[in-house]
Order: C-alpha cells, then structure tokens, then sequence
C-alpha cells in the first residue's frame, strides 16, 4: 500500500481549473518529482499534500490519516494531516529572528514537546549531515542562499515526517548554491526517505527519481519512471515541455511572448 | 524675570518633579500596558475571520478615534456618575488612556501583523506551531520591529496628553505647575518649567526608541 495517496483531487477559482481529479500514489521510500510548465497545478498538488492549499474536493491520505477536502475539515484535522510531512519551500521561509538551530528546534519544541536538550542534539546532527555543523549559531540572514536552503531541509528533518515535500527548493538559488542542495536531497533519498519534489530540475529527477508525473492544465498528462517519462515520453506536450526546459535556446517561440 | 521669579521656579522644580514621577510617568506607563493589550486584541479581532468580531473592532477604533480624548475623559469621570458608576480621577484617566491607546495602536499592531510575510505562518505551521504559538513565537516578535516606530509614536504622545488629566483632578505634573503658579500668578515660568519638563522626558524616550529599533534589527542585515 502507497504511503501516500491522492484521490479525486479538484481546485478551481471560478472558472479557471487548477487540479482537474488529480490521482498520484506515492510509495513509501520513493522519489517522485513532479514536473511540468508553471501554471500547470504542481505546486499547489503538493501544496494540497499538507493542508496549505484547500481544494474543493478530493482524498488525501498519509499513512493513517486521511483528509476528505469536500467536507471542509477543521484546523485540526488540518494540522494532522500536517504532521505528516515536512516541508521545504522555495523561498526557504526560515524564521530570520532565530539562529539556524533555533530554526530546528521551534518545532520540535513549542509544537511537539520534546524537551530542549534533545531538540538541540538532534538539531545539531541535523546540521552537521546537511554540512552546516559551523552554522548552528548563525542567522539566516548570515547565510547564503544554498545553506539557507539546507537550513530549511534540517529543519524539515527534525519534525520525524513521514515524509518531505520539496516545493521548487533549488528555484530561487544562484546556480553555483544549487549543486549542495541537491547533493543534500540526493542523500536523503539514498536513505531511504520518501519524497515529493517539484523541481525544472531535469537532470535530478532523471537521477534520483523514482516516479515522474508531468502535469499540465491542472492534469497529470504522464506519469512513470524517469526513463519513461524524461527519456522517451509518450506525449507531445510532455517532448515540447522537455524541449524547452533541457534547451531553452531551442524551443519554439511562446505564442504569449510578444 | 526678577529674583523673586527664580525663587519661586527653584522651588517649584521639586514639586513639579515629583509631579512627573509620581503623576505623569505611572499614569502613561500603565495605560500604554493596558493599551497595548487592548490594541492587540482589536487589532486581531480586525483580522480575524469571524465577522461580527472585526466589526465589532472597527467600530471601537471608529468611536475611539473619531471623538476628542478630553470628551472620552469627561464622560468616564463626569457624565458616567449619572448613570451611578462613580470611578476615581486616576482609575478615571487610566481607564480613558488606555481606550485610546488601545484605538489608535491596534492599526499599528494590525499594519506590523500584516507586514509579516505570508510564508512565516505557513513555515510555523508546517513546524507544526498553533495559532497562538505561532502569533507568540514567530509573528509578533517580526511585527515588533516594523511596530515600534508608530507605537513610540503612540507612547510620546501619551506622555503630553496625561496633561489633561489635570482637568479632571489628578495631580500630575501640569496640576503642580496650575497650584503654583494660580496663587503666585507666575503663569509664564511655571507653564514654561512644565513644557521642559515634558520635553526632557519626551525626548529621552526619542533617544530609547532609536536603541531599541536598533536592538530589534539586529538578525536583519542590509
């Protein structure tokens, strides 16, 4: 049985569709990156994994706890849905008032009582397998735009999730950073972690994926392994995705670029 | 000014002095304390989801603000006994101080709230903060800094206008100055020792201001 599945899933404002019955399982100890042109639904799918988004309708379930979007579920069953996962966002969002263990620890402390000391251990072995054991004091505004970034994957890591979801988290980098953040979530996924990632990172999904889904038009037009999926996809509007994002010099003209 | 003039004001400082530290600093302290949990609470029930409790905020800064705060203070001491609610002149001027801080920070706290980026509550809530936790921990600390300009503003004014508690018999420091200068008819001096007097205490509280921000910004870089 999938660690995670989605069922039915449907978001529209007015008359713009977002997730048009989006279904994914995701297996546990899998990487499964979501791709796809922007617009195309694959933030706020994940977004959805956690509660941040608020379909009209849909399933989700993690482990043992399942959401019913259509009856408008409560913040707390919101907030153990939550639970569930960590999360890792493209603007990092790290509290600036707090150092980078503080960081780790706000969590595990103020929302799941887990006493401070051990928060701070872990904390700081958390730190250390990202490369940041020096930073532990720093504040994000000390650091720069990778070790923010791997700042705000430890502090995914000391929640205990089930899972990790990774919106863009390599979008918002200087190109020379991007590379240790990869490696960092490279690692996670050798552990065995399980992972949902949104990423225009081909070549990372083409090495550490499991299972590709390119959406487009709130619909996962494909899905499978990257070999399937990167390699010889089935469908045009996958091939032209790809096009474009592996050469951007050699796609055809946007027709809304003017 | 003649000799007489200078006596009169060398012993008026004492007097006047204690007027302040015993009258005017308490009376603003307390009711920017009160004020400020009064601003709070309007200014989340502002944001908050639930209609009937942002209306009910915005028609109390509405009321608040749109009125003088000599009238606000007149009814609570002069026109409430007619009702047979008989309040003291400082309970009085306390209660009527902090009503008003509490109307006119709670836009401040509101503004500072709102300038917290969106994504810190949605980080505090991936962590798994609650409402109040996150608010607590996260929000309000941020909110702090962009708020404590307007609120200073708020404070220094306080410090002048507890001068119109004088009229409802409190004594601080512009009632000494009143008692002194009524029998003597020294009005010009001791008015004039008065408005130093504010000035100086208002003026530290300027210097107070930029250390704090200062302090508060110290994890922001520019």
């Amino acid at each position: 049985m999938p660690l995670v599945t989605v069922r039915n899933l449907h978001k529209a404002f007015g008359d713009h569709v977002v997730l048009a019955d989006v279904n994914l399982d995701v297996a546990e100890g899998s990487v499964t990156v979501l791709i796809g042109p922007s617009g195309s639904g694959k933030t706020t799918l994940l977004r959805c994994l956690n509660g941040l988004s608020h379909p009209q309708r849909g399933l989700v379930t993690i482990g043992d706890v399942t959401v019913d979007y259509s009856t408008n579920p409560n913040r707390r069953e919101l907030a153990a849905l939550r639970a569930q996962s960590g999360m890792v966002f493209q603007a990092h969002h790290l509290f600036p008032h707090r150092t980078a263990l503080e960081n780790l620890t706000e969590g595990p402390v103020h929302a799941h009582s887990e006493p401070l000391a051990s928060a701070r251990t872990r904390g700081r072995a958390l730190l250390e397998q990202v490369g940041l054991a020096d930073k532990a004091d720093a504040y994000p505004s000390e650091l720069s735009g990778g070790q923010q970034q791997r700042v705000g994957i430890a502090r995914a890591l000391a929640l205990r999730p089930r899972l990790i979801l990774f919106d863009e988290p390599t979008s918002a980098l200087d190109p020379e950073t991007v590379g240790d953040v990869l490696a960092v979530m490279r690692d996670l996924a050798d552990q065995g972690w399980t992972m949902v990632v949104v990423t225009h990172e081909i070549r990372f999904a083409e090495q550490v994926a499991d299972h590709v889904a390119f959406l487009d038009g709130g619909l996962i037009v494909e899905e499978g392994t990257p070999a399937q999926v990167l390699t010889s996809p089935r469908e045009h509007r996958t091939r032209q995705f790809l096009r474009r994002v592996l050469d951007p010099l050699a796609g055809e003209p946007d027709q809304n670029r003017s | 000014m003649d000799a007489s003039t200078w006596e009169l004001l060398l012993h008026a400082v004492g007097p006047l002095l204690l007027g302040a530290i015993a009258g005017t600093i308490p009376l603003t302290l307390i009711s920017f304390v009160v004020g400020l949990v009064i601003a709070l609470a309007v200014a989340l029930a502002r944001l908050s989801s639930i209609r009937v409790l942002g209306w009910l905020a915005g028609g109390y800064i509405s009321v608040i603000r749109g009125t003088p705060l000599l009238v606000q203070l007149y009814i609570i001491f002069y026109a409430l006994p007619s009702l047979g609610v008989v309040i003291d002149p400082v309970p009085s001027a306390v209660i009527a101080f902090s009503m008003n801080v509490g109307g006119y920070a709670a836009e401040a706290i509101r503004g500072s709230i709102l300038a917290v980026p969106r994504g810190q509550w949605e980080a505090a809530s991936t962590v798994g903060l609650s409402y109040a936790t996150t608010l607590r921990r996260v929000v309000l600390p941020q909110a702090l800094r962009v708020a404590v300009p307007p609120l200073s503003n708020t404070f220094i004014s306080l410090v002048k206008d507890t001068s119109l508690a004088s009229s409802i018999m409190v004594t601080e420091l512009l009632r000494r100055a009143q008692e002194i200068a009524a029998p003597s008819y020294e009005f010009l001096a001791l008015y004039s020792l008065a408005a130093v007097i504010y000035w100086v205490i208002c003026t530290a509280l300027s210097f107070a201001q930029q250390r704090l921000e200062q302090r508060l910004g110290r994890y922001v870089t520019t």
